[in-house]
C-alpha cells in the first residue's frame, strides 16, 4: 500500500504534465489531418485514453508487485501471453482454434528468449525486470505471430490454384505450399530485421535510455539494449514460424486436400496463365 | 476420331475408374448427388453441364483433391481411398482450365512431378516431352514470357511426366483464344490416341466433346441427367 501512495508524488505529477504535452501534440497531428480529410479524431482520442490509462494501470500492478517472486512474475507473463494470444487470433478468422495456436507460438517464442535470457544471466528474476523485459518479447512475438498468420492465409487464399497443381502432380501438401510459408516466417521477421539495422542509427530504444537516465555504463547500456533487441528477433522469428507451421498443419486434410479455399470450386478461370511462386 | 472407333464403351467390371453412388455436399448444397459411372480402359468420356451443373466438382472427387460426402470411387476395382494421395494424382493426371505453371523454366515445370517421387527427368525426357506437345526447345524459356496456349501446352507436358493411367481434363481450352484451343484441343486429342489414355474431360462445348469422347454424361444441378454414346446423348444440345 505504501507503494501505492507513494507514487503520488511529484514524479507522478510532473510525469502527468509531460503526458498532456505529449497528447497535446498528438491532438494538434490530428487537427493537422483532418485538415487533408483524414479522419482519426474518434480512433486517436480513444487510443490515447485507453493507453494512458492501461499504463498507469500497469505501472500500479508493478508497484504493487514489486516485491513478488518468480512465480508471481510467471503467472504475469502467462495472462500476457493469453492476452497477446487472443488479440493475434483477431488476425486469423477462419482457422480452428486460433487463440491455442497463437497461444502456443507466442509461448514458444517469448518463452525461450526468456529462458536464455534469464540462463545467461542477462535478465534476473526480479519481477520488476522480468515482467516489462519479458512484456517486450511477448508482445514482439504476438506481432510476429498475427503477422505470419495473415500472411501465410493470404498467400494460400491467393494461390489455391497452383497449390493444387502441385498437389494434382503428386506433390506432398508441405512442398506446395513451402513459398508461403517461407514469404509468412520472413513477412514476421521483416519488421525486426529493420529494427536491428537500425539500432542506434536511427533510433535508441527506451530500454537504453532509461539505463542511460538512471547512470548505468552508456557500453553497457549499448550491448544490454543489443541483447534484447536481438531476443525481439528470436522471439519473432521462433513464434512466426510456430504459428505458419501449426497453420501449415490445419491447411491440408488428412487425404492432402486444401482445405483453405475461398470458395466452393466450379468457377470459370479465364486469361493469361497465373503463376505460383514455386520455383523450379 | 480414329480413337472414338477403337474402343468398347459399353459398362464392364474391367472399369478403369467407377463412380458409385458419389456424393458431395457442402453446406445445405449437393455439388455431386449420386453418380454413378463407369470410365473404361481406353475410352474418352466427356462431362457436359452447364455452369454451376457440378462437372468440376465431380471431375475433382475422381483424382481425390477433394472428399467425397457419400460414395466411393474404384480405381481399376479397388477403393481410390487405399491409395496414397500423391501416388493416386500421379495415376490419376489433371490438366486444370488455367495452367497454373511454377515460376522458372519450362523444364523446371515438366521435370516438377518426376522429382517430387525422387525421379528427375533426363535433359533427354524433357526434351522429348516438349517435342510432343510442339515446343521443341523451349526448356530454357521462363514460363513468364509463354502464351496462353503454350502455357498449356506446357501443363499438360507436365502431367504427362508422371506416366498417368488417366487423364482428367477440366475445360483445358477455355481460357484460349480459338486458334489456340482449337491447337490444344487436337494435340489432346492425339496424345489421347497414341497412349490409348483413359481420359474424362470436362468441357461446356457440345462440338468438343462430339470431337473428343466415345460417351458423354450431362449433369444438371449435380446429378446424372443422362450418359450414353455421344452423338446420342447431345443429339439435341
Amino acid at each position: 500500500m505504501s507503494e501505492l501512495l507513494s507514487m503520488w508524488n511529484h514524479q507522478v505529477i510532473l510525469g502527468i504534465a509531460q503526458a498532456a504535452a505529449a497528447v497535446a501534440l498528438c491532438l494538434a497531428v490530428v487537427f493537422l489531418c483532418r485538415r487533408f480529410a483524414v479522419h482519426v479524431e474518434r480512433e486517436t482520442a480513444f487510443s490515447l485514453a485507453r493507453g494512458f490509462l492501461q499504463m498507469v494501470a500497469v505501472g500500479m500492478l508493478l508497484a504493487a508487485l514489486l516485491h513478488g517472486s518468480l512465480p508471481i512474475a510467471i503467472c504475469i507473463l502467462v495472462g500476457m501471453t493469453f492476452a497477446a494470444a487472443v488479440t493475434a487470433a483477431r488476425r486469423a478468422p477462419g482457422i480452428s482454434r486460433p487463440r491455442l495456436l497463437s497461444f502456443c507460438a507466442i509461448a514458444a517464442g517469448g518463452g525461450i528468449a526468456i529462458a536464455v535470457m534469464l540462463a545467461t544471466g542477462t535478465l534476473t528474476s526480479d519481477l520488476i525486470v522480468l515482467v516489462p523485459v519479458g512484456s517486450m518479447l511477448i508482445a514482439n512475438a504476438m506481432n510476429a505471430c498475427a503477422q505470419a498468420m495473415e500472411r501465410f492465409r493470404a498467400d494460400v487464399m491467393a494461390h489455391v490454384g497452383q497449390i493444387e497443381a502441385g498437389l494434382s502432380l503428386g506433390a506432398d501438401p508441405a512442398t506446395t505450399v513451402a513459398p508461403y510459408v517461407q514469404s509468412a516466417v520472413y513477412a514476421s521477421l521483416l519488421p525486426r530485421l529493420d529494427m536491428l539495422k537500425s539500432l542506434g542509427f536511427v533510433w535508441i530504444p527506451g530500454v537504453m535510455a532509461g539505463m542511460l537516465v538512471s547512470g548505468a555504463s552508456p557500453v553497457y547500456a549499448g550491448i544490454f539494449q543489443f541483447i534484447i533487441v536481438a531476443m525481439i528477433l528470436s522471439a519473432s522469428g521462433i513464434a512466426g514460424l510456430v504459428a505458419t507451421l501449426l497453420m501449415r498443419g490445419q491447411a491440408f486434410s488428412s487425404a492432402a486436400q486444401l482445405e483453405f479455399r475461398p470458395g466452393i470450386p466450379d468457377s470459370d478461370v479465364q486469361g493469361k496463365p497465373v503463376l505460383a511462386h514455386h520455383h523450379v | 476420331m480414329e480413337n472414338r472407333d477403337q474402343v468398347d464403351a459399353s459398362p464392364s467390371h474391367g472399369a478403369a475408374l467407377a463412380s458409385e453412388h458419389l456424393s458431395r455436399v457442402v453446406g445445405e448444397k449437393a455439388l455431386v448427388n449420386e453418380i454413378s459411372v463407369e470410365v473404361q480402359v481406353g475410352e474418352v468420356l466427356a462431362v457436359v453441364g452447364h455452369s454451376g451443373s457440378g462437372k468440376t466438382s465431380f471431375l475433382r472427387l475422381l483424382n481425390r483433391l477433394d472428399e467425397p460426402t457419400g460414395g466411393i470411387v474404384r480405381f481399376h476395382g479397388r477403393d481410390y481411398r487405399e491409395l496414397a494421395p500423391p501416388e493416386l494424382r500421379r495415376r490419376i493426371g489433371m490438366v486444370m482450365q488455367a495452367a497454373f505453371l511454377f515460376p522458372g523454366t519450362v523444364a523446371g515445370n515438366v521435370a516438377y512431378g518426376p522429382h517430387q517421387r525422387g525421379q528427375p527427368l533426363t535433359a533427354a525426357q524433357i526434351a522429348l516431352l516438349l517435342q510432343r506437345v510442339g515446343l521443341p526447345g523451349y526448356q530454357e524459356r521462363d514460363v513468364s514470357n509463354l502464351s496462353g496456349g503454350e502455357a498449356q501446352r506446357v501443363s499438360i507436358a507436365r502431367t504427362l511426366a508422371n506416366d498417368p493411367e488417366i487423364l482428367l481434363l477440366d475445360e483445358p481450352t477455355s481460357a484460349l483464344d480459338e486458334d489456340s484451343a482449337r491447337r490444344v484441343e487436337d494435340l489432346v486429342l492425339d496424345i489421347i490416341h497414341e497412349r490409348r489414355m483413359t481420359c474424362v474431360i470436362v468441357t461446356h462445348n457440345a462440338a468438343q466433346a462430339r470431337r473428343v469422347a466415345h460417351r458423354a454424361m450431362v449433369l444438371k444441378f449435380g446429378r446424372l441427367a443422362a450418359i450414353g454414346l455421344t452423338d446420342e446423348v447431345l443429339q439435341d444440345v
